[in-house]
Parts: structure tokens; sequence; C-alpha cells
């Protein structure tokens, strides 16, 4: 189980690196860059201008010196500017360089840089969006997993029963609908004018101080409402398979009663598989995340994404794919782990 | 002149569709907790060995719901026929009916056909015993219908681009004026369903917005299939090393968040670079080595028939994929500007590579599970013990028993790019602004949505039901495959 857990983050390590670096090499391409010069300095910049900008901050240089110098591998850069004084990586300018200034600032010393479309420590942004998104997260965990749950149970423990042919439709019309559509959907029956049904709120921007039920609702059951259905449908065909066993013939030739059999003998065995869909649903439900966030103006971790995406902000937008590619790595993980501990058959050696 | 109602001669037939469909949920769920308590009736074997079942009051309710939803069904056929038969007379409802007479007249044609040979048809014939799957079926061609229709100019009633200063936000049916006052002579003289927040018809961008999903997501996923096959029989097969590299390169790409991964690839700065273009001419290259090595691994052992078909083969598939990546000014202008064949207007390359090169990762680890499970089954060995070559036993004994699942997940993986595509639209990423993509749309008419509702729940609506067909086909193909 050790070497599988470390082989396991091995792997993990060797993804998030050459993960990162694709994000890196792409936002720190020429066009990019000399975008990110105009954004900083001024729109009518000359192409000189432009690269001397580029030049003095650090950007004109090898990108694997500058992945490095990110990860804190390599130490800061110091540059002479024009004028005799310096500007480096790991201090602000000077004119010389300062006594107490670390060597190496990168991730792996905690400095996350900074954000240049917020003017902010992008540390202190990813975690202020990221707790914001996990409020949003748990709600619609509360929600989905266990609406997902029930449905796929019922709908498999008859399987071709009336019950499970509805509830199969349910789930597949659930699935055919990406949070774009259902949310606004949802917007135009329940927050609109034009309906009438002024029942929920439209915007969840004040729901990131204070949610109440009127704010957050239609953002939770927009993005769980895409991943109910694919729970759903994976939990009724393990539950289906399961309640075709030989235990639960046995059990049923015994006299136990449905319902016992379904509560106690089925369902543990028939949710394993549904854990690892759940656990494995993370990184979609990161894109659902980013649509809902948009759609609903709600500032969270994919509102982040969006912002720092649009405007080529290389820093912020680096935390974000460290952190959005650790979830998902992560959580793959222990899918596969719980998955070894919850099924019996299965053992890593 | 008048705006048109929603259903104008039919109004009174309303009424009877909300009562027939209340009926329906009353009763259905009225079954649904009967059935906790009542049992069902008793089978009895009669004498000459048929079974009778008597009626309870389970039968009844199961009666009683069935008619409801007939008579539900009758209405909205009387509104769909009865539509085309009075055009504007029977409202909005009625003029879109008219619209769509020769979508309607393929459709029933096509379902005609179907159902009259479908013992002949194989795993399509076989569609059709399936409920589910003919549903999925007719919301799928109805979409491919009207989409190729409104390619020829047949559905649309406007331009979908054309904006009007006096059609703003107007509500469905509202009579058309390109300016107030102004009524334009010989133009179609409704917005079936409005107009958007620049004075276009809705409905017509409805229509074309469906052409744009039709030309991109089957080729596409297509794509994605030949790259996911082409690198997932060798991974499965051969194992070791190349197993381990491609799956780790496969996880990579399925690790990246897919929006990340579109605002990285679609921006305007990275398309300058070129990246997508390379990756286009590298991706593009999997069918032609796919078809190539297809053809190779059946026929090298007739070398006068071989060697001829391989030349016009790639020739042909070469020279459309020269003129496929080739760009005037582009990043790659290889061919002369004589030669190139075509050239696909910007953006929506960029759309396409991306959408396959989402896609190729999950269609290269399903064709890897499946090649491993079959590459144990007898006639593998048997092939193997004839001396056949890897490829020929990978394309030609391992894929056409793997065919099943692969059609299922085709159609899942169509509707899943469809919603890729509406994601990209969603985010203005890569298509043009003004694209009628339903995507774009909605984004647009998100804006306003609290007050105009009309121009964003139309395409959402149109990629809803278009999906939720391909999941329904996929699940009736399911069906249906795995009955025999």
């Amino acid at each position: 189980m050790l070497a599988f857990l470390l082989r396991r983050i091995a792997v993990m390590l060797l993804t998030a690196l050459c993960l990162t670096f694709v994000v890196f090499f792409l936002t720190n391409l020429q066009p990019n860059l000399e975008k990110l010069a105009k954004a900083e300095g001024n729109s009518r910049m000359t192409d000189a201008e432009v690269t001397s900008f580029l030049e003095t901050r650090g950007y004109a240089r090898n990108v694997f010196v500058k992945y490095g110098e990110w990860l804190g591998v390599l130490p800061g850069f110091v540059i002479e500017q024009p004028d005799g004084s310096v500007r480096g990586r790991c201090f602000e300018r000077a004119d010389s360089v300062p006594p107490d200034a670390p060597a190496f600032c990168g991730v792996l010393q905690g400095d996350w840089g900074y954000s240049s479309v917020f003017r902010d420590d992008v540390g202190s942004i990813v975690a202020t969006r990221l707790g914001l998104t996990a409020k949003l997260m748990f709600w619609v965990m509360v929600v989905m997993v266990p609406s997902a749950l029930i449905l796929g149970v019922l709908a498999g423990m008859r399987e071709g029963s009336r019950t499970d042919r509805s509830l199969s439709t349910v789930s597949i019309l659930s699935t055919a609908t990406p949070e774009y559509v259902s949310g606004v959907i949802l917007i135009a029956v329940f927050a609109s004018s034009a309906v009438g049904l002024r029942w929920f709120k439209g915007t969840a921007a004040s729901a990131m101080e204070n949610a109440t039920l009127e704010n957050f609702l239609l953002p939770v059951v927009t993005i769980a409402l895409y991943g109910t259905g694919y729970i759903a449908r994976m939990t009724r065909a393990s539950m289906a398979e399961v309640m075709t066993q030989q235990y639960i013939r046995t059990a049923r030739l015994k006299g136990v009663r449905f319902r016992d059999i379904v509560l106690k003998h089925a369902l543990r065995n028939a949710l394993i598989a549904p854990f690892t869909v759940i656990m494995l649903q993370f990184p979609w439900l990161l894109n659902g995340v980013v649509i809902v966030e948009t759609l609903f103006n709600y500032k969270g971790f994919g509102w982040t994404l969006v912002q720092a995406a649009g405007n080529n902000d290389i820093e912020l937008l680096l935390a974000v794919s460290v952190v959005s590619v650790f979830v998902v790595l992560v959580t793959q993980l222990i899918s596969d782990i719980g998955y070894v501990y919850l099924n019996p058959r299965i053992s890593v050696a | 002149m008048e705006p048109l109602s929603w259903t104008g001669a039919f109004a009174p037939l309303v009424p009877v569709l909300w009562t027939a469909l209340a009926a329906v949920a009353i009763l259905a769920l009225l079954r649904w907790i009967a059935g906790f308590f009542l049992s069902e009736g008793d089978t009895q074997t009669q004498s000459d060995g048929t079974l009778a079942v008597t009626r309870g009051p389970l039968e009844m309710l199961d009666l009683a719901t069935w008619w409801a939803l007939l008579a539900a069904l009758a209405v909205v056929a009387i509104f769909v026929a009865g539509g085309a038969a009075l055009a504007e007379g029977a409202g909005i409802l009625g003029a879109m009916s008219r619209r769509l007479l020769p979508v309607w007249i393929a459709l029933a044609s096509t379902f005609a056909l179907s159902l009259t040979f479908k013992r002949r048809l194989g795993l399509y014939g076989k569609l059709f015993d399936s409920t589910i799957g003919m549903i999925g079926f007719a919301l799928v061609m109805f979409w491919v219908f009207a989409a190729f229709m409104g390619a020829f100019g047949l559905i649309v009633t406007h331009d979908p681009l054309g904006q009007s200063g006096a059609m703003k936000n107007e509500l469905p049916g509202m009579p058309y004026t390109r300016m107030l006052g102004e009524v334009a002579e010989g133009s179609y003289p409704y917005y079936l369903l409005g107009g958007d927040n620049l004075g276009r018809d809705v409905f017509s961008r409805m229509i074309a917005g469906s052409w744009v999903v039709v030309q991109i997501a089957p080729m596409a996923t297509a794509f994605a299939f030949m790259v996911g096959i082409t690198l997932g029989l060798p991974a499965a097969y051969k194992g070791g090393r190349l197993d381990e590299l491609l799956s780790f390169l496969a996880n990579l790409i399925l690790a990246f968040p897919v929006i990340l991964l579109f605002y990285l690839l679609v921006t305007p700065e990275i398309v300058e670079t070129g990246i997508p273009a390379y990756m286009a001419a590298v991706m593009f290259l999997f069918p032609i080595a796919f078809i190539a090595i297809l053809l190779n691994s059946r026929y090298r052992t007739r070398p006068a028939l071989n060697t001829p078909l391989l030349i016009a083969v790639i020739g042909g598939l070469g020279w459309v994929y020269l003129s496929l990546i080739s760009e005037r000014f582009g990043p790659l202008d290889i061919l002369p500007q004589a030669l190139d064949l075509f050239d696909i207007p910007g953006g929506i390359l960029v759309v396409f590579v991306s959408v396959v090169f989402v896609n190729s990762p999950t269609v290269f680890r399903i064709v890897r599970g499946l090649a491993f499970d079959i590459k144990t089954r007898d006639y593998v060995a048997a092939a193997q013990t004839r001396g056949e070559g890897s490829w020929y036993i990978m394309l030609w004994e391992i894929l056409p028993n793997a065919r099943g699942p692969l059609i299922v997940d085709f159609c899942l993986r169509v509707g899943y790019t469809t919603i890729l595509l509406g994601t990209l639209g969603f985010f203005g990423l890569g298509l043009p602004p003004e694209s009628p993509d339903w995507g774009s749309t909605i984004n647009d008419g998100r804006k306003l949505l609290a007050i105009y509702p009309h121009p964003a729940i139309v395409p959402a609506l149109s990629l809803l039901s278009l999906v939720l067909g391909l999941n329904l086909l996929a699940d009736g193909l399911r069906e249906e495959s795995l009955r025999d």
C-alpha cells in the first residue's frame, strides 16, 4: 500500500509539474507578454518600449529559467535598470539589492507572486476566492450527493420497472442539461419579471457575505443538476448489478423483506462505484463552478479563473491552475484509495 | 399589423393540453404512491395456455395515465399538423410549423422508410424497436434536417446576422419592420420568436446555430475517435512502455480543467503564435494514418491492389489535409493559392482543434479499456497463430468487436461536444462575436435575462433538446445492442 501511495504521489507531482509548465509556457508566449506590457504600461507603447519594458522586468529571458524562479528552485533575477537602480524578483525597485531580500522566492517558498489585474497578492486572492467557492461546493455536495444516490438506488433496485424507467429518463434529462442551459432556464422561470415568479434572485453577488435561500439556491441547484444525473446513472448501474448477485437471491429465498435486502445487503456494495464517480466528478464540477459563478456573478474561484485568463494575469492564472490541477489529482488519488479500501476484492500489494 | 398570439385559431385547445398534462402528472404520481400499498392484478393461466391479468385499481390507473398522455400528444400533433396547414392563422406555433414543413416531411419519410425496412437495416433498424431510441433519433434528425435546410435558406425567415433598429428585444410574434414605421416589402412579416438585443431574428438564429453545431460536433467527435483509436489500440495491445507513456499523456490532458485549456488555446494571442495551427497539423494527420494503416494491414499481401489504393487514398486525403491546414498569410502557408481547395473560416479551425484535443484522451481511455478486454479472446489468439500482423489484429479483429460500446459512446460524445461548443460560445471564445451558434447567443441573451428571457431561452432549449436526443439515442442503441 505504501509503495502504491508513493508511486501515485510521484506521478501526481510529475503531472503537476508538466501541467504548470504548459500553463507557464503558454502564458509567457511573446504576444501574451506584449499584451501584458501594453496593459501594465500604456497601450500606445512602441515596439522598442515594449522590448525594454519586458527586459527590465525580467520577462525577456529563457522560459525554463523563469519557470525555475517561479517554482523557487532558481534564485530570483536581479536586473540593473537603465537609471542605475536595480529591480529583482524578490524585492521592490531599489538603489541596490536590499540585504534582507531572499535569494529564492517562488511557490516553494510560499510566494505566489502579484496579480496584475486585482493589484493584490496572489496568495491572498486565491485563499479568499477558494473560501467562497468552498461554500458553494459544500452546498452543491449537500444537494447533489444524497439526491443522486437516492435516485440511483430507487431506479436500480428493480431494474426495468416503471420507477426505473421514469427515474432513468429524469437522469438522462439532467445529464443533457449543461449549467449554462439550466441556469438560464432557472433564472428565466424563477427570477425574471417576464414569467413573474420572482421567488429567487438571478444574481448571487450578495451571497458572498450572506448566503440565504433566496440568493444561493439557484446557483447551487444549477451546478448540482448536471452532476446528479451522471452519479444517479452510475449508482443505478451498480445497484442493478448488485441486485443480480447470488447473495441477494439467497436472501430473497430466505424470505428477507425486500426493504431489508436493499438497505442491509445491497446498499453498501452498490455504493462503491458511485463513491469513485463522485470523486471523479470534481474536475467536472470545476467546469460547472466557472460557468455558474460567471452566470450568477458570484466572485469565487471560477470567476477569478475567467478574470485571470481573460486578462492574461500570468501569476494569478498559474496559481489558479496549480490549485485546480491539485484538486483534480488529489480527488483521483482519493478515489483510487477509497476504491481499494471499500472493495475487499481488490488489493494493491 | 397585429402581433401573433402563440396558438391563434387553436387557442381553445390550450386548456385541453394543460388539463391532459396535469392529469398525466397527477395520475402518474398516484400510480407511484399506490404501487406501495396495492398489489398488481393477478395473472392466471387459462386452459389454452395463455395468460390473463385481472384488472385491479392499479391497472385502471395505468390505463387512465396512458389515455391522458395520448390526449396530450394528440393536441400537440394538432398544433403541428394544423399549424402547417393554417400557418399564421394558428399563431406563432402554426407559423413555425409551416416554416418547418420541409423538416416534417423529411422526418416523416425517414421514419416511414426505416420502419418499413427495419428488419434489413441491422443495428440501425433495431433502433426502431425501442421507443426511447426512436424519440432520441427523431430529436437528433429534426435538428440535422433543420440545420441542412436552414443552410440552404429554406427555413430561416430573416438573415440571422441582419439587425433591425425597430425590433430590439421585441417579444415573439411581433410584425417585422426594419426601421420604426417602415414595413419591409417582400420579407417575412413576423419575428416568430422575437428579436434579440440587436434586433436580430431569434428564430432564424436558432436554425443557423444548429448548422454550426451540425457542422462541427460530429466531425470533431469523429476526429477525436480516430486519434483515440489510433493511439488506444497499440497502447492496449502492445502494453509496456508505450502504454505507460500514452496513458500518462492522456491523464495529463484529462487533469487540465477544460475551461482553462480553452482559455489558454483559443485566445487571439495564442492563435497569433500559431500553436493551434500546429496542433491541427499534428491532429489531422491521424485520420490519414488511421485509414492508410487500415487499408495497408488488410491488403498488404496483394501489392497489385494495395499500392495504387494507398497512393490514391494518401494522395487524395493528403491534398485535403494540406488545404485544410494551410491558410493564406497564416502560420502555415504551405500550399500555393491555386491548389488550396478551401479555407476554414477564422476561429472555426481553432474551436475544432481544441474540441478534438479535449475529447481524444477520453476516447483513448475507452478504446484502451475495450481492447484490453478483447485481446484475450480466442479469435485474437487464432489470428496471432495465423501469423497476422499486429495492426491487422488491432484494426480488423479487435476494433470491429468493440464497435457496440464505441457507437454508443460516439452518440454520447457528440452530445458532450455540443455542450463544449456551447461552453466556448458562452465564454465568447473562438467563434466570431456575431456568430449565431447557441452558446454565443445564450451569452448575448443572459445580460437581459431578467427582463427579456426569450433570446436566451430559445437557444438554451434547442441545445437541451439536441443533447437530450443524442443521449436518448445512445440509450436506445445500448439497449438494442445488448439484446443480442
